[in-house]
């Protein structure tokens, strides 16, 4: 061991790839021989730091545990794969209880910072020796926190990608509300993705349910742009070629302002003002009329009924 | 590849069967011109349920279709554009006019009944 130093601090000129992987395996025996000392340095320092308030002080030393043999485990094989793995493992069950990039962020660095500051006792007699230390460490440790960070973020995007899509499902049904006539109420901002989206379950449904009358519901719509507009007009032209007429109701005055100020051609739609409005001349368009029953008794009662 | 013209009462129907070049569509322009004055036919169905795409030739030539046999005193229906047909077309910028359209044969029949019923009772 100790010739083996002298040789290394002989040769810190010019460092060999042989004696880097011989520090490497120092560093990694080292970082084992002291685990229990320095994850429990380290878990203190993330209830110190009030990091991970989410969890419980067991949970974060369970986990401690295991980002500290995963950590010894990368510098010794240089293999970031398990890490990888394990990062999206960890990121999966704490995303949801509301950790946030910062904490996770913070207690890998914490993690890095022990491991260092051990190693500056270790070699504090050594400055040379430990300057080459630190020149393996701190690559690999800065790998691993990198590793972990996106690991974590990716993990995160594939969340909000799952729910996009969840919500995209969930944001345009087309319903029928009489043999001919569906409806297609639409909520929340438009994007040209979901105006296409929009436009294909449409027609789709046009085909499926023989419908010659369509109502599309914009009430709940805040904003439109020319896009978005434009792309309404194309909808009402092709499920006009399927042989539908579309009526848009529910068009707010601050649409209908935009709408004229960007001077988009909306003359070959049919509009009306709200969703009654709409069904009601829908019903006019095939030919249906709602007939109120009169019994003569209790009027209050029957129109629940007839509808 | 001929697109027969089958005769239904006072309505003439042409079905296409598989893709069609550009002289099979001006061929079927023609015929049914010419048919319809033969048979004293009132409308025309055209269906294109089996087309996948639709050029810009094609919609032209049914738009000059439906104004021939205009002319010729008879009201034409385009019936069967499948759902990705008719975005493609409004994505292209294609249009038919004024020409009308339905879903499928079915409701063509349906609205020519109605078209010509009412023009008929106008005409008296």
């Amino acid at each position: 061991m100790r010739s083996n130093e002298g040789r290394l601090t002989d040769s810190a000129v010019q460092p060999s790839s042989e004696s880097t992987s011989g520090l490497l395996q120092e560093l990694v025996a080292h970082l084992r021989e002291n685990r229990t000392q320095l994850r429990e340095d380290w878990a203190r320092r993330i209830t110190e730091s009030r990091l991970l308030t989410a969890m419980t002080r067991e949970e974060i030393f369970a986990e401690a545990t295991a980002v500290y043999d995963n950590y010894v485990t990368v510098l010794e094989t240089g293999s970031v794969e398990a890490l990888e793995a394990y990062a999206r493992d960890l990121s999966e069950r704490i995303i949801p209880r509301g950790v946030e990039v910062h904490e996770l962020l913070g207690i890998v660095l914490l993690l890095r910072d022990v491991l260092a500051r051990s190693l500056f006792v270790k070699y504090q007699s050594k400055l040379p020796l430990l300057s080459r230390v630190l020149d393996v460490y701190e690559p690999a440790a800065n790998g691993i926190a990198t590793t972990v960070a996106v690991g974590f973020v990716q993990e995160r995007e594939r969340i909000i990608r799952q729910q996009q899509e969840a919500i995209r499902e969930l944001s345009t049904p087309v319903l029928q509300v009489r043999e001919r006539l569906l409806i297609l109420p639409i909520i929340g901002v438009i994007d040209p993705q979901r105006a296409r989206q929009i436009t294909e379950q449409l027609l789709r449904g046009i085909r499926a349910n023989r419908a010659k009358v369509v109502v599309i519901d914009i009430t709940g719509v805040p904003t439109v742009d020319s896009t978005v507009a434009n792309h309404m007009v194309q909808t009402v032209d092709a499920s006009r070629l399927m042989g539908a007429t579309v009526i848009v109701t529910g068009l707010s005055s601050e649409i209908a302002q935009t709408l004229v100020t960007i001077g988009v051609d909306l003359s070959r739609m049919r509009t009306v003002g709200d969703l009654q409005g709409g069904i009601e001349e829908a019903e006019r368009l095939l030919g249906y009329k709602v007939i109120r029953e009169e019994t003569g008794e209790e009027p209050e009662e029957e129109p629940e009924a007839t509808i | 590849m001929l697109v027969p013209i089958l005769k239904q009462g006072d309505f003439l129907i042409a079905t296409i069967q598989s893709a069609l070049t550009d002289d099979d569509l001006l061929r079927l322009r023609d015929d049914l011109a010419e048919q319809v004055g033969r048979y004293r036919s009132r409308g025309v169905i055209v269906d294109v349920t089996v087309l996948d795409v639709m050029d810009s030739f094609a919609a032209r030539t049914l738009r000059a279709l439906a104004h021939m046999v205009g002319l010729r005193g008879a009201r034409t229906v385009i019936v069967g554009i499948q759902p990705e047909v008719a975005f493609a077309m409004v994505q292209l910028g294609l249009t038919l006019g004024d020409v009308e359209t339905a879903l499928d044969l079915e409701e063509g029949l349906e609205l020519l009944h109605k078209r010509t019923k009412r023009s008929a009772s106008r005409g008296r």
